[in-house]
């Protein structure tokens, strides 16, 4: 019996594009809808325009873009923007550095040690998110545990300033999202064939060369995996700068925040997140483009 | 000149000048590689044993020995990528010791290549001359001269995924042969060849070696390999060398049992010495009472257990009963292998139970039909001096 092979195509393709259809496009045009609504002292706070396809010329008549031209005037949601994609860099950078050394320590440890440095790079996501970065307060305050250590060791003579500053937000994107630059990353370094070191060592390089010239090269696809997993998701963060950053700390996330809980304004808030997400397929592109470069 | 087919390579003229280079007799000569009793252990296994071995600059030095013997051990810790555990490695005198791999003035050709996939032909060979900090310049002069050399024209600019096998196996001796090392160590390097290729291939070694008066080392599974390219072969078993001399030295003077076995074909008859002079010994096999002469070694005494090894090509098979052969077995063809340019003879010597004898008879005519068939009664006899006495 001879399935048909359009059909089977369709078993194989259907699931993922059902579940793109109900779980991102759909929630997607809900956010557009609010979004090209007018706000209303009402439950839900908005007056939709749209009201189904009989109603597309009303629709089409009212539509003003009214939310999308406020945030386009007020400079706080460009400003925000800009400060988030700057953090986000910042923070990515700050991962690449510091979880490209890990994940070559954990391929280059004893196979057999392999699989419990992995798990202990993912043993944090066992307990909450929001708790860990609770943690960080802790640690960070002025009266924290990095204070208290540092002024027992007499490195400083009085407490640092880290927490609600923009130091702060960073340690905790990089802490929070550090296992997704190590994860690709040691992927792609536990796959590089050992021969290829030992063969540019043979032909006269010293360390730091080949790991510029060979391990890194070969290593591209993992590293750009990695800083688009960070980037894209830090972005948007709302809990770190929430809790880490202080009154001048500017993050996207927080804006939307306010708008939506505190300031109750749906659609703006809503126009805010369909702007964000249409920013963020500039770099979406941009890390494919290298991506694929990388593994030509 | 003209009936010769052009695929075939002249034989190298070389034959008499390899003859006379024989530096490992010379005492006078400096050693440019030297091991001294170098072991080198994995956990439990001893890879390499208390090692000792001396190779000459200029020469053409084959590694010839079963899986995992210590071949690909023994020239990792001369490039420097594992350390032995005891002994002493030098070049030229120089210790090597403590010395990392980009300090040895060794290259080496990996057995799977290695080409670093991220880089065209051309950056894969100039790799090591970049290290050295030459000149632009320079360095495209000898990229091009070494493409040049290995025969890659014009595909410089590729990938090594866009090569073929034998491609990739000459932009990998071209990138370890770029920086003119002292020591040239090719781990297999023709394994993964077609026969055709592979002997053109081991010509164009043969006389790039000579041509760049280098040193090289080569790992090996193929004794004909070995036997054609080598200046010395070294036979190693079990982390040990069993016998390291010129091929034809190992092939009709093994010395031991196991080299003979494991290069070429041989028959192995054990026995005892009865009988010693000056011109000949005498000895008699074991359970099956057959006597066999032989060339007198040296210190063999009678009453010595010993094993004559016999080369199949030694041994001449007729019908008739040879007049005057010193040694001559009446046997029975149990089998026959046709092998193109000789023939394999199975002949059970000494009625049943007796030991099977391998014997070669070069096919030097075309005909079809042989004179010689299964069942055949037919004699075997061979000289005194083509039996080898092995002791033991
Ligand atoms: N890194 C290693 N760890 C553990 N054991 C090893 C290692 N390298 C080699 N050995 C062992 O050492 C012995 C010699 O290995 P080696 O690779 O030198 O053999 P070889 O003669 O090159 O064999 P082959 O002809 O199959 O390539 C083998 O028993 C092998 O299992
Ligand atoms: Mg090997």
């Amino acid at each position: 019996m001879a399935v048909p092979r359009r059909l089977l195509r369709l078993f194989v393709v259907g699931p993922p594009l059902l579940w793109l259809g109900l779980f991102f496009l759909l929630p997607f045009a809900i956010v557009l809808r609010i979004a090209l609504s007018d706000s209303a002292p009402a439950l839900p706070p908005y007056a939709p325009h749209w009201e189904g396809w009989s109603r597309l010329g009303a629709f089409l008549a009212a539509l003003d873009g009214e939310t999308f031209a406020v945030i386009l005037a007020d400079s706080l949601y460009l400003d925000a923007l800009l400060s988030s994609l700057r953090l986000a860099a910042l923070a990515t950078l700050l991962a690449l550095l510091v979880g490209f050394p890990l994940a070559y320590a954990m391929a280059s440890a004893p196979r057999r040690w392999q699989t419990a440095l992995v798990v202990l790079v993912i043993l944090p996501f066992w307990t909450s998110f929001l708790i860990r970065v609770y943690a960080w307060i802790a640690i960070l305050r002025p009266e924290g545990v990095l204070n208290l250590v540092l002024l027992r060791l007499g490195v400083i003579s009085e407490p640092l300033r880290i927490l609600n500053t923009e130091a702060a937000v960073l340690i905790g994107l990089v802490y929070s999202y550090l296992p997704f630059m190590v994860l690709p990353v040691y992927a792609a370094l536990e796959r590089l064939d050992r021969s290829l070191i030992e063969a540019a060592a043979d032909l006269g390089a010293p360390p730091l060369r080949r790991l510029l010239t060979v391990t890194i090269p070969l290593a591209k696809p993992g590293i750009l995996a990695g800083a688009f997993l960070v980037f894209v998701p830090a972005v948007g963060e709302f809990v770190v700068p929430d809790l880490l950053g202080g009154p001048d700390t500017l993050m996207i996330g927080k804006v939307l925040w306010t708008d939506f809980f505190s300031n109750r304004d749906w659609p703006l808030a809503s126009a805010v997140a369909v702007l964000l997400l249409l920013l963020l397929v500039g770099p979406i592109l941009f890390f494919q483009r290298l991506a694929k470069g990388a593994a030509a | 000149m003209a009936g010769l087919p052009p695929s075939v390579p002249p034989r190298k003229s070389l034959g008499n000048i390899r003859r006379a280079f024989a530096p490992w007799a010379n005492p006078a000569a400096r050693p440019l590689v030297t091991f001294e009793g170098v072991t080198k252990r994995f956990g439990g296994v001893t890879a390499v044993d208390d090692l000792t071995l001396a190779i000459y600059p200029g020469e053409f030095f084959a590694l010839l020995g079963p899986s995992g013997c210590g071949k690909t051990t023994l020239m990792r810790m001369l490039a420097g990528f594992e350390t032995p555990d005891s002994g002493r490695i030098a070049i030229d005198g120089q210790d090597l010791a403590g010395i990392p791999p980009y300090r040895r003035p060794t290259n080496m050709m990996f057995q799977s290549y290695a080409l670093f996939p991220h880089m065209s032909v051309e950056d894969n060979i100039a790799y090591g001359l970049r290290q050295e900090g030459q000149p632009r310049t320079e360095i495209a002069r000898r990229v091009a001269e070494m493409l040049a050399l290995v025969k890659l024209e014009g595909l410089g600019r590729r990938r090594p995924d866009q090569l073929s096998g034998g491609q990739r196996q000459r932009v990998a001796l071209a990138r370890a042969l770029a920086k003119r090392p002292k020591v040239l160590l090719l781990d297999e390097p023709l394994g993964a060849l077609d026969r055709k290729l592979r002997e053109a291939t081991q010509y164009e070694l043969m006389d790039l070696q000579s041509e760049l008066g280098l040193t090289f080392v080569m790992v090996t599974h193929d004794q004909d390999e070995a036997m054609a390219l080598a200046d010395r072969i070294a036979v190693m078993s079990g982390g040990r060398i069993a016998q390291v001399a010129p091929p034809e030295v190992i092939y009709e003077n093994p010395a031991t049992r196991f080299v003979a076995e494991f290069v070429g074909d041989v028959n192995l008859v054990e026995g005892t010495i009865t009988e010693a002079s000056e011109a000949f010994v005498s000895i008699r096999t074991a359970p099956e009472g057959l006597v066999i002469i032989a060339d007198p070694p040296p210190g063999l005494h009678p009453g010595a257990a010993v094993t004559v090894a016999l080369r199949p090509e030694k041994v001449a098979i007729t019908h008739a009963e040879p007049p005057q052969a010193v040694n001559k077995l009446a046997g029975e063809i149990w089998d026959i292998g046709y092998l193109g340019d000789f023939t394999m003879f199975q002949v059970k010597v000494g009625g049943e139970g007796g030991p099977l004898f391998k014997v070669a008879l070069a096919n030097r005519t075309r005909r079809v039909e042989r004179p010689l068939a299964w069942d055949d009664r037919v004699w075997l006899s061979w000289d005194a001096e083509a039996g080898i006495l092995l002791a033991g």
